[in-house]
């Protein structure tokens, strides 16, 4: 915001503090809490509307599906996974940044990671419930998932097969959500017992009461919740870290020429990042903008999210590079016909789109001129998030439609049905974000008080 | 209010100070002159001041979450051996029904869960919480300040050294800005 509010800051200062100045733990607590408790602006009930229409139309989609089956979907031999398994790691993806920041972040001691914890894990927790609706949803008979995907004692004798990387998956994306959450509420409780204490209305007392479990800020429960809060993050590091490993094995261990690369684990993790740093700029910046929230937002978090930003963006283009020179190296003829097939194929304009979108875009970070205009990083963040997309679309379906035998190979459209239910998701996401934000600090208040200078305590002298 | 026939019981003096330095130099003072029952209270975790309040004794959460996944370890583990070797033997490829290196993406997921699981349910549990009732919250300066910018120490009733005039006297000596009567 150095241009665009000048008198706070004259000068782009060399290193931009976490917390503008002039803050104390009330204000902050005010500040934060004032947007529970105020009205929310027109713009809040016109997003609102929208996102709304989102679930409806999600809604109207499945019980289509349910009542249909499948084949509403575009999908079909070859190609059986596409929009489904697309957006499902689309989705998981953008859920990792919520907590490479609240765990990885702070178990490196990075102070600025305060004050965009607490929505993006909340981001994380909307991503993951929207991921698994797609392949609960693509087993056509969602009711029947529990048996085909949950080890449980069952009439028919049967288990499922731990060998398969589906299952691990399962166990993956279900603790990963569950971890998410209880990180997230017990993140919230010191919070919940703030705008218990705020709250006017009798039955905002009692919900916020209840939910808060009568936290009093004890100084001996804050010195359990500060372990427990430190091995949650200790715990989050390596789970986050397997979930899309485990994703990436669905695709590494089938033999389908350009799934097949042991480059895929961390190639999916530092895309996941990539995505989700995206989506977490994508709504904080909006955020930051139109509740005036730019003293905990500020210019320090745009430069390093910028940064993020454009490192696992290297990564991923070095996971493109690795993947056009080992389908040559090989010498293998499908996987060198992979590679032309992105190159030449019908769906090559999706690859160069791509380049465009998730290596190109993301140049500019390189400035900090560019990293300081919130504007510019919001478009590449845009670019960002569409390329990450299509980087699914080459994996999966333009993998699947040309595989080994020539006879077998088909072109894959989506349909209608393809696109209302990926657009309902999204209304999904949106929707629980906007009820996030009405209901709970969207920026995590007790945490925002220990950056304020009150809260430095000096050892005693003797 | 009608007219009280008796004093209520007393939970214990609160005092009220400025900062978290002061509430931390006046809980060090409190701990050298031997009150043990006390309690701070800060908006925000001050790790100083918990380590005076709790006798610098280990907070037992990290042993609780190390069970919690050596738990969830061996219980990984022996859902997929079972299933895969004894209750339902599938042929996957030709390898062993013990194929156990399949197994460990789901033996690790399953030691994150429960590990996370005790860490975070075993805090609320040693916190004692949910607790529907406290006294601290009797008082109204707390229930306005508490969790917003106010920094407390109370030295409870049940502490042996406790006496109510001569605790209010040190607390106020501790720099207190004002001292309150807890009712339980």
């Amino acid at each position: 915001m150095s241009v665009a509010d000048p008198p706070r800051h004259p000068v782009v200062p060399r290193d931009p503090p976490v917390l503008a100045p002039g803050h104390t733990a009330a204000s902050v607590t005010d500040k934060i809490s004032s947007v529970v408790f105020g009205k929310m602006p027109v713009w809040f009930y016109a997003g609102m509307a929208v996102a709304f229409g989102g679930v409806m139309m999600l809604l109207l989609s499945l019980t289509k599906l349910v009542f249909t089956g499948i084949g509403i979907w575009g999908n079909n031999q070859p190609v059986g996974w596409a929009f489904d398994i697309i957006n499902f790691v689309w989705w998981i993806g953008i859920g990792h940044a919520g907590t490479l920041i609240s765990a990885i972040l702070l178990l490196l001691r990075q102070e600025w990671r305060t004050s965009i914890n607490r929505f993006a894990e909340a981001m994380t927790l909307f991503a993951v419930a929207c991921a698994v609706i797609y392949p609960l949803f693509h087993t056509g008979r969602p009711w029947l998932a529990v048996y085909w995907l949950l080890p449980y004692p069952n009439t028919m004798g049967m288990w499922p097969n731990f060998r398969s990387p589906l299952i691990w998956d399962v166990f993956a994306v279900s603790t990963y959500g569950s971890v998410s959450l209880l990180f997230w509420y017990i993140g919230l409780i010191p919070d919940l017992g703030t705008l218990r204490d705020k709250a006017k209305n009798l039955w905002q007392k009692r919900i916020y009461g209840t939910l808060s479990m009568g936290w009093r800020g004890s100084a001996r429960h804050w010195h359990n919740y500060e372990q427990a809060y430190l091995l949650l993050a200790g715990l989050s590091t390596p789970l986050v870290l397997s979930v899309h490993s485990v994703v990436s094995f669905d695709f590494a261990s089938g033999q389908i020429p350009g799934w097949h690369t042991t480059i895929f684990p961390p190639y999916f993790v530092a895309g996941a990042v990539f995505a989700g740093f995206a989506m977490v700029i994508t709504l904080a910046l909006p955020l930051r903008r139109l509740f005036g929230l730019q003293d905990f937002i500020t210019d320090k978090h745009l430069d390093n999210m910028s940064k993020v930003m454009l490192v696992t963006g290297l990564i991923v283009a070095y996971g493109y590079l690795m993947e056009a020179f080992t389908s040559w190296y090989s010498g293998n003829i499908f996987e060198t016909y992979v590679m032309k097939n992105r190159l030449e194929g019908p769906y090559r304009w999706l690859y160069y789109s791509l380049l465009v979108c998730n290596v190109l875009a993301v140049q500019p970070l390189w400035f900090r001129r560019v990293r300081y205009s919130p504007l510019a990083i919001w478009a590449i963040s845009m670019f960002v998030n569409v390329g990450m997309w299509l980087e699914r679309f080459v994996i999966i379906p333009m993998s699947l439609h040309r595989d080994f035998l020539p006879s077998s190979w088909d072109m894959y459209y989506p349909t209608a049905w393809d696109f209302s239910t990926f657009f309902g998701t999204i209304g999904l996401f949106l929707a629980l974000m906007f009820l996030f934000i009405r209901v709970f600090p969207a920026i995590a208040i007790f945490e925002m008080r220990t950056l304020t200078p009150e809260a430095k305590v000096k050892e005693p002298a003797h | 209010m009608h007219a009280e026939t008796r004093a209520p019981e007393l939970h214990g003096l609160l005092a009220e100070y400025r900062s978290a330095q002061e509430l931390l130099d006046a809980t060090r003072r409190a701990h050298a002159e031997g009150f043990r029952a006390m309690d701070a209270y800060t908006p925000y975790p001050v790790e100083e001041i918990a380590e005076v309040v709790c006798d610098h004794h280990r907070s037992r959460v990290p042993l609780v979450c190390l069970i919690g996944g050596v738990v969830g370890a061996l219980s990984g583990w022996a859902l997929v051996w079972w299933t895969s070797s004894i209750a339902y033997p599938l042929n996957i490829g030709g390898k062993p029904y013990n194929s156990w290196p399949a197994f460990i993406p789901v033996i690790f997921e399953c030691t994150i869960l429960f590990a996370a699981f005790s860490a975070g349910i075993g805090m609320l549990a040693l916190n004692r919480l949910p607790e529907p009732y406290h006294p601290v919250f009797n008082v109204g300066s707390f229930r306005e300040r508490g969790s917003r910018e106010g920094y407390f120490l109370c030295i409870e009733a049940g502490d042996e050294r406790f006496d109510r005039t001569r605790t209010r006297e040190f607390l106020t000596a501790t720099g207190a800005l004002e001292v309150h009567e807890v009712e339980a």
